[in-house]
């Protein structure tokens, strides 16, 4: 076990690099610099005047100056030996002062919209696999269609539009307004809770249709094998032969699977966000893209990539725990 | 008595018999692909499906002639005006065609906002093949005729107009062609590079097909929509539509290859050492002439599954970029970009009808997937015998 969760952890390392290795191409891509923006943005209407020698100082200074390769050690060196994710110009601040606390409240709404998917996909679709051809199956297959073809910015919507209607004005965003600026306390805390269901929901949406699918499939087949004849015949009773079983067997796609939901909920996060004004990364990396704020977009596309990759090994682990043949095989 | 009873169900056998035979004579003569036609047909929600994408594809081929006005002309008498139905009665009475009422300014009495009404006396009747604003259909020949219209010059919005009086209806239908366009010109992209990547990963293997692995996998790690929003964030302002409009399926292309690659990946290995292969290879054939030629065919309908299937993502990756400003701009018009006007709940209160292009995205990918399972089921037409 240990050898395997080393393996993996080199892994791990290997593809961050990489991927650090294309977000920085990525936020190198945009026309003109940082040194560039950062001029336009300070002394635009200010009457100054800034020479191409001034544009040259700042990038001087800001060592924008160098080749490409330097630039990008410089840039992950700076992350990872300092944690220093270089200058927001739009906030005239560092990119970690800016997102700051900005990452827990991203991961509670991750943390929450995973619970919500398993909570609901896992039974239901064991359930779906078990009465199979049943009215309640026709039914959740109809909802798995329309969980992949809404898209989520329209979810959201009608979400919000009669959540307004039914439970008040306060549900959009993360904080009621007084809590807004507010020191973290629990009273603080209690009022994310209450308004991360409505984006927990519309996120868990389509992974909850992709899920269903796939333990429903699993299930279907586990249930056809001779294992689980040869229980009933034994006389093992009906629930405890499916926990014991084919459910076993049949969440292991799903914990295989983790990364990939991380993936898509974050994928879907900074379009969500923007719907329902939720302040955390997404909303944060979409402004970020519009003013071309590429530090704050680099390091936001970084924080993303790493929990998925990160969920990624928390995966395979859990699955090497749960099924033991992995370890052989990977 | 007995005769009849032993002659009469012989001869229905015999005929069942013959029946039988000839449907078997015509099941194992038929060609693969006759066969996946006849197992796709019966997939009936499938076949509705290829028939809604199909109309969809129609209207917008043809969208100058079928919308009666063009994306950005404006009615200023119309302003954020609700969907005008057309009727056969009114208080009036009914007649044989149909009409709409004509529209009378007024002002709201609460809010005192110019709100455009219904004139219940005015009658404005719709007609067919009317003249109106001078367009070229296909890029081939211009004409002044529309589907339809309204007769005297009356300016008929089926589906309501928008804050700045642009027919929701015409602009949908444009927004049709445009959404498609960019899936169908993305599934190619990234279907060309699937083939060459996956090609070269799955004919070669060892090393290559490691290094080729390693780089599918780190795509797939980066979270899809952010990735695209970084790389359509970095097209300059001041590109021209067109410039965008390419750009945009290049993006969508660019990353949209790893699942496909993956898939003819895969196949090509578990074939790579068939005798038909290795004799293909003795014979002297090129490597791109034994994948294109020999290796392809095997699993051709499997690739045309995974192409319908990556459809949806592409429409649904579009409308989500343009919604939030980092796609396609106007004064393009696609469905995203016309639902970048509906991105607040005041608007679901006010003009609802302003969410008429999402019901398009959401049957379009319905339909895509439909489509997709129904291929999926008919792919591999000997699964089991019929």
């Amino acid at each position: 076990m240990l050898r395997f969760t080393i393996k993996r952890l080199i892994g791990m390392a290997v593809t961050m690099f990489f991927v650090s290795l294309m977000v920085f191409l990525i936020m190198e891509l945009p026309p003109g610099d940082y040194a560039d923006r950062y001029a336009f943005r300070k002394y635009s209407g200010t009457g100054v005047n800034v020479t191409q020698a001034d544009i040259q100082a700042i990038r001087a200074d800001l060592g924008l100056d160098k080749p490409l390769i330097f630039r990008y050690f410089d840039w992950i060196g700076n992350i990872v030996l300092r944690g220093d994710f270089g200058q927001a110009f739009a906030f005239e601040t560092s990119v970690v002062k800016v997102i700051g606390d900005k990452v827990w409240l991203t991961l509670a709404i991750l943390g929450v919209t995973l619970i919500i998917t398993y909570a609901v996909s896992i039974p239901i679709g064991i359930y779906a696999a078990v009465k199979r051809g049943s009215a309640a199956d026709y039914g959740l297959t109809i909802f798995s269609y329309l969980g992949l073809a809404l898209p989520n910015f329209l979810l959201a919507l009608i979400l919000l539009y009669f959540a307004n209607l039914w439970l008040g004005a306060d549900v959009g965003g993360l904080f009621s307004p007084e809590y807004q600026r507010a020191p973290w306390s629990f009273g603080k805390f209690l009022n994310l809770l209450g308004h991360l269901w409505l984006p927990a929901f519309v996120l868990a949406w389509s992974a909850v249709a992709y899920q269903l699918q796939t333990v429903r499939a699993t299930m279907s087949d586990e249930l056809n094998k001779l294992s689980v004849t040869a229980a009933r015949a034994r006389g093992v009773p009906e629930g405890k032969l499916l926990v014991k079983y084919p459910a076993r067997l049949a969440i292991n796609p799903v914990v295989s699977t983790i990364g990939f939901d991380v993936n898509r909920i974050f994928s879907e996060l900074p379009i969500v966000a923007a719907v329902l004004g939720l302040t955390e990364l997404g909303e944060l990396l979409l402004k970020a893209y519009l003013d071309l704020d590429m530090y704050v977009a680099g390091a936001i596309l970084l924080l993303l990539t790493f929990v998925i990759v990160f969920m990624n090994f928390v995966s395979d682990i859990l699955l090497a725990w749960l099924d033991p043949r992995i370890k052989l095989g990977g | 008595m007995t005769a009849i009873k032993a002659g009469g169900p012989k001869s229905k056998e015999e005929r069942a018999a013959e029946k039988e035979r000839q449907r078997l004579l015509k099941y194992y003569s038929a060609s693969q692909w006759t066969l996946i036609w006849w197992r796709f047909r019966r997939h009936r929600a499938a076949m509705v499906a290829a028939a809604i994408l199909g109309v969809m594809a129609l209207l917008g081929i043809f969208a100058e002639f079928v919308a009666p006005y063009g994306p950005t002309t404006r009615d200023t008498n119309y302003l954020d005006g609700p969907p005008q139905i057309p009727m056969f009665c009114d208080d009036n009475g009914c007649s044989w065609s149909p009409f709409i009422h004509g529209v009378k300014t007024e002002r709201d009495p609460v809010t005192l906002r110019a709100i455009s009404v219904p004139d219940p006396e005015q009658r404005l009747y719709v007609t067919f093949l009317p003249q109106g604003e001078e367009v070229t259909v296909l890029g081939l020949f211009t004409t002044k005729t529309h589907l339809f219209g309204l007769e005297e010059g009356g300016k008929l919005h089926l589906w309501g107009t928008d804050s700045l009086g642009r027919d929701v209806f015409s602009r949908t239908i444009y927004a049709t062609r445009t959404s498609l366009s960019i899936g169908v010109l993305g599934v190619m992209i990234s279907f060309v590079l699937a083939l060459m990547i996956g090609g070269i990963a799955g004919y070669s293997g060892g090393l290559v097909d490691a290094g080729i692995q390693r780089i599918t996998e780190i795509i797939r790690v980066i979270p899809v929509i952010p990735l695209y929003m970084g790389l359509a964030a970095a097209m300059p302002k001041e590109w021209s539509t067109t410039q965008v409009y390419f750009a945009m399926t290049i993006i969508l292309g660019l990353f949209g290859w790893p699942t496909l690659a993956r898939r003819i990946r895969s196949q090509l290995l578990s074939i790579r050492n068939e005798d038909y292969v290795v004799a293909a290879r003795l014979a002297g054939a090129k490597p791109k002439r034994i994948i294109a030629q020999h290796m392809l065919p095997s699993f051709t309908s499997f690739i045309i599954v995974d192409l319908v299937i990556s459809f949806p993502y592409m429409i649904l990756s579009e409308t989500a970029l343009s919604f939030v400003g980092l796609g396609l701009r106007p004064p393009a018009v696609s469905w995203g970009v016309l639902l970048q006007q509906a991105q607040s709940v005041r608007v679901i209160e006010q003009t609802p009808w302003l969410f008429i292009p999402a019901a398009f995205v959401v049957i379009a990918v319905l339909a895509f997937t439909v489509i997709g399972d129904g291929l999926r089921d008919a792919a591999d037409p000997y699964s089991e015998a019929r």
